[in-house]
């Protein structure tokens, strides 16, 4: 009998599906089975339940009263948080030590060479733990606290930073984040003008950023708010007022970030060896110095380059946030695969959510990548 | 080009261009004078504290007077930061097997050794079973040792190893269904390598822990060591198969259009022709992807395992040594440090020798 070769793919798929279909049900059969060994179901009804622990570090208000829902969402904007921190933090620090590898300066060179090989070659958690463990434990009490600034104190509970403080007494506060809301995107506005776009179109940016002031304006005076600084102060054993950045968000930046940096210094490295030889020939032809060359013809190029890889390295960061768990910072890992693991046993629920929202992460980065790719393409670059 | 220029310099002009290059302009004159600063404050202190004013011998904290670095510690705990709770009897079979892994490893790389190819060969499939049997036991003349009692820097390359073996033929497999003409097995194989790869390692560890043993069929008892080494497995074959898919990628087209003109079959082809040409290609980004490997074996401790970075955390707590984690964790950098920067030369030099052509 002669089977055509579609036919044959046909039967092969067929094949296929049914062998995972078949791994999938004696999975799920293995599973119930031993649920019901254990007592357990699975079901997401904890998740409205009190959650009856507190955690130290939140965003947003939390009690020992709220639900495992609300403790998931703390431990969520903690991760966003220090994940941001841990980007910024360490593109500045890699985009820096990137130029030192390519100074003309062997004493610079070789010296941020080694530091990157050997922030590389160790683990992140023995960093990150370093970091929490032998740097910031060893700080003084709050009486003797360190400070760099005024009203600026660092001590073994963390450092403690002025803060404003916003009150509207007529309950109009989301006017005033409005307000702030329009200033920012001002601001990234006149950036791009600045930076991006090559030819300014005078009418459009009058426009645009004549309206955005205004918001920012009348929305900031309906709102009627009132700005106050609100100062750390020494009471008892402990600060009051201000803002307190515990210990466990710092070592997990701080961590975070000088080991993304060691691999984005590196990255831009690469880059920016990749431009053409005959760029930095045309410059120098030009009569631009070393840095002149390196700030206005190979970095701008290179980031064409680099992008895609940086963007994954971002991806780590955010991944290894969860090294929280490690020094009890609480983010989503910590809450829910940590303590909510803990109280209710529902080990394969926490985990389904902890895992969807990283493979979410992953699918709006990878749009995001596929949009951009496409942007670059088509600009005929790289 | 350079390096045809080189030789011809003399040594004097080559004494004038590097002190131009450190000196040249006011700019990088500053930048020398700073980091020749850095060096003179940093190095003396460094040196005082690790080595001059330190202490070695000795039995506890006591021994340790100078203000200098306490090794003393580090030696008392040697047994726990090399093997766990391994038997101290029992210690020689495993300095065997990493002798046995140190040898081969390095027969396998030198480009003078006739017996490479065998080596290799060795490493891959004599080598394990020997190293099981050695680091187990439970035959005669060796008594067992249960996988419970293994820890410290042991732990950390046993694990590494399993995990590579296991992860490079998986992944091997999912490079060559990634890029399988059916559409099916395609989707298949990409959603398999981006779950593991959108998961961070922290949660896949609990996964193996807390999950695992809900998969498994009733009655069949996963320990901890086991439930890791599977969650490695996986986790890593995703990304094992993003460095051999290059690898494959790199395989010219006409290999494959020879294979089949010679009337060998698909899996022939691949096991005769493509794989070991794939394979040999993919050795720089399956060794990097092993040097990360290692380096994140040591999130076992937050499941609950003791390798190194365990027992130093063990130690630290112990109210004997309080305070002394800075001569731990600095330790343990730098056996981490010497491994990682070995084997990342390695795959540079194997890199160079793959495609002889390319500037570095």
């Amino acid at each position: 009998m002669q089977l055509s070769g579609r036919r044959i793919g046909q039967i092969r798929q067929i094949l296929g599906l049914t062998l995972v279909a078949v791994a999938a049900v004696l999975i799920a059969i293995n599973v119930s089975g031993n649920l019901q060994l254990k007592g357990l179901s699975l079901s997401f009804d904890f998740l409205g339940r009190p959650a009856s622990f507190d955690i130290p570090f939140k965003l947003i208000d939390f009690n020992s009263r709220d639900t495992y829902a609300r403790a998931a969402l703390v431990g969520l904007l903690n991760t966003v948080l220090v994940a941001v921190l841990a980007i910024i933090t360490a593109t500045i620090v890699g985009v820096s030590f990137g130029t030192f590898l390519l100074s003309p300066n062997p004493l610079l060179r070789r010296t941020s060479m080694m530091f990157v090989e050997m922030i590389k070659n160790t683990p992140q958690l023995l960093q990150v733990l370093f970091w929490y463990v032998v740097i910031l434990r060893q700080l003084p009490s709050a009486r003797e606290s360190y400070q760099p600034l005024a009203n600026v104190y660092l001590n073994v509970r963390g450092l403690f930073l002025p803060a404003l403080q916003m009150a509207a007494p007529n309950g109009r506060l989301w006017l005033a984040w409005a307000a702030i809301g329009a200033l920012v995107a001002l601001l990234l506005y006149g950036m791009r003008q600045l930076f991006v776009v090559k030819r300014v179109e005078r009418n459009k940016l009058i426009a645009v950023a004549g309206g955005l002031a205004a918001v920012a304006v009348i929305s900031w005076w309906i709102s009627a708010v009132e700005v106050s600084l609100s100062r750390p102060e020494l009471r008892g054993f402990n600060f009051r007022g201000g803002v307190q950045i515990v210990p466990e968000l710092i070592a997990l930046w701080v961590g975070l970030a000088i080991y993304a940096s060691s691999f984005i210094a590196d990255l831009v490295r690469g880059a920016v060896l990749a431009v053409p030889k005959g760029q930095e020939e045309a410059a120098s032809a030009l009569g631009l110095k070393h840095g002149q060359t390196l700030r206005l013809v190979k970095l701008p190029q290179a980031l064409q380059i680099v992008v895609p890889p940086l963007v994954s390295q971002y991806l780590n960061i955010t991944k290894s946030s969860t090294l929280g768990i490690a020094i009890a910072y609480p983010e989503i890992m910590t809450v829910l695969g940590g303590t909510t693991l803990n109280q209710t046993g529902q080990a394969i629920e926490t985990m389904l959510i902890i895992m969807g929202v990283f493979i979410l992460l992953n699918l709006i980065v990878s749009a995001l990548m596929n949009r951009y790719n496409r942007h670059v393409a088509l600009q005929g670059h790289a | 080009m350079q390096q045809a220029i080189a030789p011809s310099r003399s040594l004097t002009s080559m004494m004038k261009s590097s002190l131009k290059a450190t000196f040249g302009t006011p700019l990088n004159a500053a930048i020398s004078i700073v980091m020749l600063a850095f060096f003179a404050t940093v190095l003396p202190a460094l040196y005082r504290w690790g080595i001059a004013a330190a202490s070695l011998s000795g039995a506890d904290r006591k021994a340790c007077i100078d203000g200098g670095a306490c090794w003393v510690f580090l030696r008392i705990r040697w047994h726990d930061l090399m093997y766990g709770s391994y038997p101290p009897t029992e210690v020689w079979r495993v300095n065997l097997v990493a002798v046995m892994l140190v040898v081969l490893i390095v027969g396998a790389f030198l480009k003078a050794n006739p017996w490479r190819r065998q080596l290799v060969i060795l490493l891959c499939f004599a080598f394990p079973v020997a190293a099981s049997v050695l680091l187990l036991g439970g035959v005669p003349g060796l008594p067992y040792v249960a996988t419970r009692f293994w820890g410290g820097l042991m732990l950390n390359v046993v694990l590494a190893f399993i995990a590579v073996a296991g992860a490079v033929p998986l992944g091997l497999v999912l490079a060559e269904a990634r890029r399988a003409k059916d559409r099916t097995v395609r989707s298949l194989a990409i959603g398999f390598i981006e779950l593991w790869r959108a998961a961070p390692l922290v949660t896949v560890l609990f996964m193996g822990i807390f999950i695992l043993p809900f998969v498994m069929p009733r009655g069949f008892e996963l320990n901890k060591f086991v439930s890791v080494a599977v969650v490695l497995v996986l986790f890593n074959s995703a990304y094992m198969a993003e460095a051999i898919r290059g690898g494959l990628q790199a395989v010219p087209r006409g290999q494959f259009q020879a294979a089949e003109a010679l009337g060998l079959g698909f899996w022939q082809a691949r096991w005769l022709v493509i794989w070991p040409q794939a394979l040999r290609m993919s050795v720089p980004s399956i060794v990097n992807t092993a040097i990360d490997l290692f380096k994140d074996t040591s999130l076992v401790i937050i499941v609950g395992l003791f390798d190194m970075l365990g027992a130093v955390q063990q130690a630290v707590r112990d109210p004997q040594w309080l305070g002394l984690s800075a001569e731990g964790y600095i330790f343990v950098a730098s056996i981490f440090l010497v491994i990682c920067s070995l084997l990342s030369a390695m795959s540079k030099t194997i890199e160079r020798e793959l495609d002889p052509g390319r500037r570095e």
